[in-house]
């Protein structure tokens, strides 16, 4: 038999490791038709059972106030699951509940699973779930999503489960939901999640009274029914009225559940002491930041990535040239397999430095302390329309934009997470400053390091300028709110985070195998043939060579009008690594020093500046736009992302070049 | 009185949540209905967020969406 069976419970309750721990590595990912909400899909066999698990995103209730909630709501309310899986985090259990109550409404078959009992413990608390499991008239299991603990019987009650019941509550509340029932009979006729709709009408959810369609008659007669239900509970509004009735059942519901030894300061409230401390909690926040620069682009990072690289170039590129060469292979077809090599190599190469990136990441975020920089940092980032938890991504994106930009996923809200995405290429990624050291050593030689400090500077202020503009123009409606829930600290479970670290890296790994794969392999085309799609050796004749030509005087006035630069720009597209190569490509010199000569007669220090910065802001590589393609969900807001950087770009360029050249 | 005119450390009991709906309804949700207590447990070192404990978790808003929640504040 095939089961079909929703995960659903609230952010922060371990759903995701649960979710992990069930389906193991037979997971699909996507995206939710239409949004950029991550939409897992697992399945897994038991005895002659197929159960299809579907990941929900966290939402708090069943509300249409997010697209967490919308979606949740849509795939629940459509898609009708078998049975609903609803995990509830135990030290957290009234508001928990408060989800797990609406759940129950709809009628579908449910099973609890409490997670996070062992911590309860430890504060001296306990629950006694066979009686909330009678209060619910629920099946309820204790689990432990970390340890694994609680497996065999959750899996045990999902398979044998078909009991649906819905709740009973107060009889004066029963009473004016039989009303509305009668009202929502009359609008729809059939009686699937009866009680839910009837409770989402008695609440005035704005999606479920606009799709009934109902007569003016109607709608007096429910507003009348929510005055009488608000009068009973000596209530002004609805919406809190209902929210009101659930919460005292709940709380009623815990008095009879929970025994509590009034416990001392906890663990958790000891190291928020210290880390969100109104002096200490900044510089332990940096403190932590540079440790995880130190390691991922320091020496361990850049080891790794020496080692990687040389596997890359000196055993496999090496190998299969040679192999491809004493076969005879046509010169061409090696020269393109040296390019896909050198393309999909020199982003490969970043994956050690990513997966340490993203295992920071992993760490920081599963014992919560991420929730915490986000509190620290919002204070500052919000004035330039940017939420606290934009920070780590903002800062990431020094090292290199694509995890940036998949870090940017911890914004719930759209409008955040685009703003965000927008401005992280600002903030000069790694593989921009060979172009800034090759002109800044040629320039400047008595200033190089300041010149190339500056172009970080440029960035950032770029970044806090256009965050500004954008707040007050396009991102004008963004709700920006910071309501967020701090989890108590954990320690994270070694397994759990290598398998967050691994699913993020194997996202990243598909994509350099598919779209940067295919894109070095257009570049390579491109360079290689002309527009009569004839094979050229002069690469000035090739495709790009001409659109070079073509677009080179809209450089004139940046001070660098040259075709060459142009290429390279265009070459930067692929990697800012390849800007610098392709210009000895270009100006045909066989090394720096010979490039060096080339360069200082073709620019002034006033162009140099101005192509640096140049460099510095406009539109990412394909690994990053690839990667902000993925996030964002459109082309369209990729292009016109793209769009936008290369437009300031060109701006502040300009700026750039006639200030410095009034002032040289 | 709302809850931005609260002391860290001190304790205070929600009357009401005012505001934009979708907003309101969030913070309603997350447990700050009539009768709660909230506790104010620190401010952000920018002075915004505030940090407050609701039904035994912390959580965390901007002074902005406190001064929706109208509170009474308790004697300890």
């Amino acid at each position: 038999m095939n089961f079909k069976v929703a995960l659903a419970g609230n952010p922060n309750s371990g759903k995701t490791t649960l979710f992990n721990r069930l389906t193991g590595s037979k997971q699909h990912v996507g995206n939710w038709p239409g949004v950029t909400i991550e939409k897992k899909e697992g399945s897994f066999q038991i005895e002659e059972h197929e159960i299809t698990l579907v990941d929900l995103p966290g939402i708090y209730s069943m509300s249409v106030y997010s697209m967490e909630e919308i979606v949740a709501r849509d795939f629940i309310m459509e898609e009708h699951p078998d049975l609903i899986l609803n995990i509830v985090d135990g030290t957290n259990i009234e508001r928990n509940l408060y989800l797990s109550l609406q759940l129950k409404e709809l009628g579908i078959p449910m099973v609890i699973a409490v997670n996070m009992l062992d911590e309860l413990k430890g504060k001296g608390i306990t629950l006694d779930l066979k009686q909330l499991s009678a209060l619910l008239d629920t099946p309820v299991v204790a689990i432990s999503a970390k340890n694994g603990s609680g497996m065999a019987e959750l899996i045990h009650e999902l398979v044998h489960n078909t009991h649906s019941s819905v709740l009973e509550y107060d009889s004066a509340t029963e009473a004016i939901i039989r009303q509305i029932s009668v009202i929502r009979e009359a609008c729809r006729h059939d009686h699937v999640h009866d009680k839910f709709y009837a409770m989402k009408m008695l609440e005035n959810d704005e999606a479920i009274v606009r799709d009934l369609r109902m007569s003016e008659a109607q709608l007096n007669q429910l507003e009348g029914l929510q005055k009488q239900f608000c009068d009973q509970r000596g209530q002004r509004e609805i919406d809190m009225a209902v929210a009101d009735m659930l919460y005292s059942l709940i709380e009623m519901m815990m008095k009879q559940c929970v025994k509590k030894r009034e416990s001392e300061t906890s663990v958790s409230d000891r190291i928020d002491m210290i880390v969100t401390h109104k002096y200490l909690g900044i510089p332990v926040f940096f403190l932590i930041l540079f440790c995880m620069f130190i390691v991922t682009f320091g020496p361990i990072g850049e080891g790794l990535k020496g080692w990687v690289e040389m596997v890359i170039n000196e055993v496999l590129a090496a190998n299969l040239l040679a192999a491809l060469a004493s076969m005879a292979v046509a010169p061409w077809a090696l020269d393109l397999v040296n390019t896909v090599i050198g393309g999909v190599g020199s982003v490969l190469s970043f994956m050690p430095q990513i997966m340490l990136l993203f295992l920071f990441l992993s760490v920081l975020e599963d014992s919560g302390y991420m929730s915490r920089a986000a509190f620290l940092m919002d204070g500052m980032l919000r004035k330039i329309g940017l939420n606290g938890k934009a920070f780590i991504p903002m800062l990431m994106g020094f090292g290199c934009t694509v995890p940036a930009v998949m870090a940017s996923r911890v914004l719930e809200h759209e409008q955040d997470r685009k703003m965000t995405i927008l401005l992280i290429p600002f903030m000069s990624c790694g593989a921009k400053l060979p172009v800034y050291a090759l002109f800044a050593g040629i320039f400047f030689p008595a200033h190089s390091g300041i010149a190339i400090f500056s172009m970080y500077v440029l960035g950032i202020l770029v970044a806090v300028g256009c965050g500004f503009l954008l707040r007050h123009t396009v991102f004008k409606d963004n709700e920006s709110t910071f309501i967020l829930e701090l989890p108590p600290y954990r320690i994270p479970s070694f397994q759990v985070t290598m398998n967050h670290m691994w699913q993020k890296a194997k996202g990243f790994l598909i994509k350099a195998g598919t779209i940067i794969f295919s894109m070095t392999v257009l570049l390579w085309v491109l360079t290689n043939f002309s527009f009569a799609l004839q094979m050229v050796d002069d690469p000035t004749a090739s495709i790009l060579g001409l659109i070079g030509r073509f677009i080179a005087p809209l450089f004139i006035p940046l001070g660098f009008g040259h075709w060459q630069s142009a290429i390279a720009l265009i070459s930067g597209l692929i990697a800012k690594e390849s800007v610098v190569s392709s210009m000895a490509v270009m100006y045909n010199v066989g090394n720096v020093s010979q490039l060096a000569t080339v360069l200082t007669q073709v620019f002034t220090p006033a162009s140099a500046i101005a192509f640096m910065t140049f460099v510095l802001l406009y539109a990412p590589c394909v690994a990053a736009i690839s990667a902000i393609h993925s996030e964002a969900g459109s082309w369209k807001y990729t292009l016109k992302s793209m769009g936008f950087q290369i437009g300031v770009a060109y701006c502040v360029s300009f700026v750039v070049y006639h200030v410095v050249s009034l002032l040289i | 009185m709302t809850l931005f005119d609260c002391q860290v450390g001190e304790k205070a009991e929600v009357l009401g949540v005012s505001g934009e709906r979708a907003i309101r309804k969030r913070l309603i949700d997350m447990g700050i209905t009539t009768g709660t207590v909230l506790f104010i447990r620190k401010v952000a070192p920018m002075g915004d967020p505030i940090e407050i404990r609701c039904r035994g978790y912390e959580l965390s808003l901007r002074k902005e969406e406190a001064k929706t929640i109208e509170v009474r504040r308790i004697d300890r």
